[in-house]
């Protein structure tokens, strides 16, 4: 059946080229554990990608019934976790995924810089691996504040004070974080919230991609 | 044993499909779950509210009593009100629900001056008996609710909504 209609798709619009591109690639035999046990290490950068599609989707389910309010916030939260069937478990994901995500992408950036892949010709891509590895920092950062508990507040009070410790600057990127020159409140959830769902994940997506398209068109390096 | 060999490819195929299924279940069935938990909650209202109506001051024609109670709406608990035509019908009180069975709109008791004693819905026309039968031809497909009626110390106490069983 599913045969059929994937054939009858096929002979219209020829996908298989589509996916064989995208899913048949080679697989050097210095990075496939099943020859080497060490080359495990390869295996960050996709463990890494697997735990953000996780906060990705626990995160859009979380949305169903948070809302980024200083009035309610707290409260929706609560409710989802304790009245919402397997809230805590959703609720869990996305909490222990964002520190798993911090692990495994230093973890993959140790792989990296031990390896030497980093070098010429894949400069660029370590480049976009970077901007990748702040964005995951600014999700962590926005993520935190959400909850709207004692322990965000004051996480986030300190962290606008650092940014504001900046020289020149500092005071402007306090305000605009923060949404108002001294309080951290309601502009500041609704802020930390359009930040976190909209403007850091639609970054992320492009430059993931930038960084699959790369490592696609160079290939895997060498082994040592 | 069978005849039919199972090639390395096809023992690759079942392995990689059953272990990739497990661990896309394992992830989406909780999200699954959590996202139509509405669908699944139980629901726990039915206790009677009290109204500020007489029950010896109502008669054969239908007024209109407000009722307020507190609704508890997930993370956000407030007091809402909400409107009965409560009327008596021989010894016994009719309590209708205002909300019209086209589409939801709030119905009035002989606010259409063409057809006087009727429950009447502004938006689309529709019309009810006093009975709260829906009069054929309108748009309503069905006879209005009817809540749960009780008497306490004199006053009129509503309960849950329930079919209308006069028609």
């Amino acid at each position: 059946m599913l045969n059929k209609i994937y054939d009858w798709v096929d002979e219209r619009l020829d996908i298989t080229p589509i996916w064989r591109d995208i899913a048949d690639h080679e697989v050097p035999e210095h990075v496939n554990p099943a020859h080497h046990f060490s080359a495990f290490v390869y295996c960050f950068g996709g463990l890494t990608f697997f735990i953000t599609v996780i906060q990705i989707l626990s995160g859009m389910f979380l949305t169903m019934y948070y809302v980024p309010d200083v009035e309610n916030a707290w409260k929706s939260v609560y409710y989802l976790q304790n009245e919402v069937a397997f809230g805590e478990i959703v609720r869990g994901m996305h909490h222990w995924g964002a520190s798993l995500v911090i692990v495994m992408m230093f973890l993959h950036t140790l792989r990296v810089f031990f390896t030497g892949s980093y070098k010429k010709p894949r400069e660029l891509n370590w480049i976009v691996g970077v901007l990748i590895f702040c964005v995951m920092l600014g999700l962590g950062f926005t993520g935190y504040l959400l909850p709207w508990d004692m322990k965000a507040l004051f996480a986030t009070k300190v962290g606008i004070e650092i940014a504001a410790s900046v020289p020149f600057i500092g005071e402007l990127i306090k305000v605009l974080l923060a949404g108002d020159a001294t309080i951290i409140g309601a502009q500041t959830l609704t802020r930390f919230f359009a930040i976190h769902v909209f403007f850091l994940p639609a970054a992320l997506f492009a430059l993931l991609a930038a960084h699959f398209i790369m490592i696609r068109r160079q290939g895997i390096s060498g082994p040592l | 044993m069978s005849n039919n060999r199972v090639s390395r490819r096809q023992f690759l195929n079942y392995t990689l499909t059953g272990v990739g299924g497990f661990m896309a279940a394992g992830i989406l069935m909780p999200m699954v779950r959590f996202a139509i938990d509405p669908a699944l909650q139980t629901k726990t209202d039915g206790d009677f509210v009290q109204t500020s109506q007489k029950v010896a001051d109502l008669t054969e024609e239908p007024v209109k009593v407000d009722f307020s109670y507190e609704q508890v709406d997930a993370w956000y608990t407030s007091e809402v009100t909400d409107t009965a035509w409560v009327y008596k019908s021989g010894d016994s009180i009719v309590a209708l629900s205002p909300v019209c069975k086209h589409l939801g709109c709030t119905v009035n008791w002989n606010s259409d001056t063409e057809h006087p004693n009727q429950f009447f819905c502004a938006c689309h026309g529709g019309r009810y008996e006093k009975t709260g039968k829906n009069i054929p031809g309108t748009p309503p497909l069905g006879p209005l609710d009817a809540y749960e009626v009780s008497e306490k110390d004199g006053f009129l106490l509503l309960g849950k909504k329930i079919a209308n069983n006069l028609v």
